[in-house]
């Protein structure tokens, strides 16, 4: 399953290699990952988003928490935040395309109900800007492709999270109040104890050296 | 100089050995060369600090990692910029497998040239970024005394590792402003995640008082959090069985009651087989590694688990803990022990001790002289030596990797804390002589025991020469088969006898230490062994002893690779080895 994780680290160099490390070490496929800066001078925010078994988010979170650099970590799923990607599209729209001197008023139209923006024009193509959730950028695609146009180019940010209507550290300093989190009882999950806990499916469980010997 | 209250300005090269000096550190393993010659000038500046020069940087990697296992203190090492850096590399992860403080300090080029691929330019702290528990590349003087004080902090807080510090050569040579208060790092910020709540420990101590059949795990945490007496005292007050691994043998004292011996691939049956009928065990300050639990599927398949752990990403790794309490060991105790009822039952005890009867490792030691000379018979003699001569509180082990290292964890019973230098985790051939040299700078008036195979002693020899300088008294014991043992027994087990690469030529080890001005013995019989053993110990100088032993002997019980724990593989009843000379 996808987890999304929000991590506010130092803003020193060096320190994305560390992050995308440790991924690698635990063996897992980051699907994107995002880097900027934050409203601290001193520390960037990323937003990883990582394909895992549901049960490896707990050591994900605790391996970033073991990284010096690292100051807050937050794992967010989709309910809690908003998640929104930036997408660059570059279609080609020229009179020589099958949808002939039409195309840019139709794609101009497709980028409407999108509510893309249309950021570039030129005479063989159009580029478009869009904003949103990752299935609403797909859907776009879709749409276009679909409707015979050339998609000439695709960049994609990756996504970006923000817990809602939840606050950051600074805040929670400007108040006063600990941020060290404690784990909640669901980071436990309750054993059943009639079953043998470590007859997990093999998928559940984080890969380790032992299972290939 | 004084270095804590004055505010002179220094080089970055003097601000190193102040910080050093300030962070109390009397003794620095390191090897000169061009990126760090600064440093090295500054170093007549700073009496207090000794420096050892070693004989290739992995020897200083593995002195630093001995100093700290022996002294519990952060052990300092030193390198040159290039191949000096990456020769620490096998120590650094050594340390960072099991935890040891560590602070290594290299040479980098200047920061002009940086990335240029200039003279001896490596990139170090990208290439031990994942055997560091963190490193710094620091280009500027001012920069120098925080960063170590902060490397400091990190190696010794939480779950201690190795830090490594790189600082450019014209941060050495610059000047800044040296104020060693002023370089304090904040305060230490415990890692977000730790969690001990009354309601876990309500339910850790329902758990225990239901428990028919408890076990504790003893590990390497308790002797980091220094915890040992916690967890005895909660032994006693429940009778609870304690099983260690390696590196938490000595936590608690091999002679005590409720000491079962050490757990694992190597570990005695009935250890072993305690653990498979637990109905609770008590993981304090361990980790679960594939070595101690065998096959996971049937690893303690009724035993309810509650996990002590001071790193959050342990727990839930290998084996699903019913309670957490990610914590520091010694207060989490502290906080369970006023609560805990006592309980006296010893069925549980008596059982346990009704299966040692039939434990086949021991029978090399009940062994009538036969004319061998078993790996087994050296140790168990090593060991009672030292007892008969009231030295075993006084006594360091420092083992290499191999066969002898598992016959040194069944046979020699270690009663106190930091008696016994391993490498577990990374399993580091050659880190015995080193890593002597380190505890025997920590412990100066203990006898310091090299106990090293024929093949790992060799990776590391070189050392012998450091010894002779530094005029150590260390006590050497190659245990010699002619074979890299341990492979050799895995080829027979698993690989059909097909001995790949496994016999080792060696030299005369002997005449080796003799050329080195160390005097030295071959023993080939087992009534040479305390003789031999006492004349080593008392000698005042460095001795090497050669212990030619027999050639195929095996490490049992054993558990293979996949296999659970209580399926072990006993030494043959009919082992050729075992017979006597007049069966023959």
């Amino acid at each position: 399953m996808l987890h999304t994780f929000i991590a506010l680290v130092d803003d020193k160099p060096g320190v994305l290699t560390r992050v995308a490390s440790l991924f690698r070490r635990l063996n897992l496929n980051i699907v994107s990952l995002t880097v900027g800066e934050s409203e601290r001078s001193d520390a960037s925010r990323m937003t990883i988003v990582c394909d895992a078994p549901e049960h490896a988010a707990h050591r994900i979170k605790a391996s970033l928490y073991k990284l010096e650099t690292t100051i807050h970590v937050d794992e967010v799923n989709r309910s809690e935040a908003v998640v929104r990607e930036l997408c660059l599209i570059k279609v080609a729209a020229g009179p020589n395309q099958p949808h002939g001197v039409h195309s840019r008023s139709q794609i101009f139209e497709l980028a409407n109900v999108f509510r893309a923006r249309v950021v570039d024009l030129a005479p063989e193509s159009i580029m478009l800007e869009m904003t949103g959730s990752a299935s609403k950028i797909e859907g776009l695609l879709q749409v276009l492709r679909e409707s015979s146009y050339e998609v000439l180019e695709v960049s994609r940010t990756g996504r970006m999270a923000m817990r809602r209507g939840h606050h950051s550290g600074r805040v929670f300093k400007a108040l006063g109040v600990n941020t060290a989190e404690p784990l909640a009882p669901h980071d436990f999950p309750e054993v059943d104890h009639d079953v043998d806990p470590d007859a997990l499916p093999t998928g559940e469980a984080l890969p380790n050296e032992f299972d290939e010997a | 100089m004084t270095t804590k209250n004055a505010h002179p300005t220094l080089t970055g090269a003097e601000i190193l050995w102040a910080t050093l000096a300030g962070e109390n550190v009397t003794t620095v393993f390191g090897y000169p060369g061009g990126a760090i010659l600064p440093i090295y000038d500054a170093l007549r500046n700073f009496p207090t600090v000794h420096h050892v020069l070693v004989r290739h940087e992995q020897g200083a990697s593995h002195m630093a990692d001995g100093y700290a296992r022996a002294s519990g203190k952060v052990g300092v090492c030193m390198a040159t910029s290039g191949p000096g850096a990456t020769n620490l590399v096998t120590g650094l992860a050594t340390a960072m497998l099991d935890s040891i403080p560590v602070i290594a300090i290299t040479g980098q080029v200047s920061s002009k040239v940086l990335g240029s691929d200039a003279f001896q330019e490596v990139d170090i702290t990208g290439i031990t970024q994942p055997i560091t528990k963190h490193n710094f590349l620091v280009t500027r003087a001012e920069d120098i005394a925080p960063t170590v004080r902060l490397a400091f902090q990190i190696a010794t807080s939480g779950r201690p590792g190795p830090v490594l510090v790189d600082i450019t050569k014209d941060a050495q040579q610059a000047a800044a402003l040296f104020d060693f208060e002023a370089a304090k790092p904040a305060a230490y910020r415990p890692h977000p995640m730790l969690h001990v709540e009354n309601p876990a420990i309500q339910q850790a101590l329902e758990l225990v008082k239901q428990a028919k059949k408890p076990v504790i795990l003893a590990g390497h945490g308790i002797v980091e959090s220094g915890a040992e007496a916690e967890v005895l005292a909660f032994a006693e007050a429940r009778q609870i069985p304690i099983a260690s691994t390696l590196l938490g043998l000595g936590a608690i004292p091999a002679g005590h009651p409720l000491s079962l011996g050490m757990m694992g691939m190597h570990g005695e049956s009935w250890v072993n087989n305690a653990i498979q009928e637990a109905d609770l065990l008590l993981a304090f300050g361990m980790r679960f590694d594939d070595r101690v639990t065998g096959n996971l599927a049937s690893y303690a398949p009724r035993a309810k688990k509650i996990h002590i752990e001071i790193d959050p990403s342990e727990i839930n790794k290998n084996v699903r803990a019913d309670v957490a309490l990610i914590g520091d060991l010694k207060q989490v105790l502290q906080l369970m022990l006023p609560q805990l009822e006592k309980q006296s039952d010893a069925a549980w005890l008596k059982e346990i001790s009704a299966s040692k009867g039939t434990a086949a490792v021991r029978d090399i030691i009940n062994l009538p002289d036969n004319g061998h000379l078993y790996a087994a018979h050296v140790i168990h003699d090593i060991w009672q030596e030292a007892k008969a001569a009231g030295r075993l509180e006084q006594t360091v082990i420092v083992t290499d990797v191999g066969q002898h290292q598992m016959w040194e964890a069944q046979y020699f019973k270690h009663e106190s804390p930091r008696s016994l230098v391993t490498s577990g985790g990374l399993g580091t051939m050659g880190f015995a002589l080193p890593a002597a040299i380190g505890a025997k700078f920590a412990c100066p008036e203990k006898d310091v025991w090299v106990i090293a195979g024929d093949g790992g002693f060799q990776m590391t020899a070189a050392e012998l020469s450091t010894i002779v300088q530094e005029k150590l008294a260390i006590n050497v014991a190659v245990i010699n088969n002619g074979f890299l043992g341990m492979v050799r027994q895995w080829q027979e087990t698993f690989y059909d006898k097909n001995y790949s690469a496994s016999p080792i030529l060696s030299p005369d080890f002997v005449m080796l230490a003799a050329a080195h001005g160390i005097a030295g013995a071959n023993v080939s019989e087992r009534k040479d062994v305390i003789p031999t053993v006492t004349k080593s110990r008392t000698s005042g100088k460095a001795f090497l002893t050669n212990f030619q032993v027999i050639k195929e002997d095996g490490v049992y019980p054993m558990i293979a690779p996949g296999a659970a724990l209580h399926e072990m593989v006993r030494r043959p009843s009919k082992d050729p080895l075992l017979e006597t000379a007049e069966d023959e």
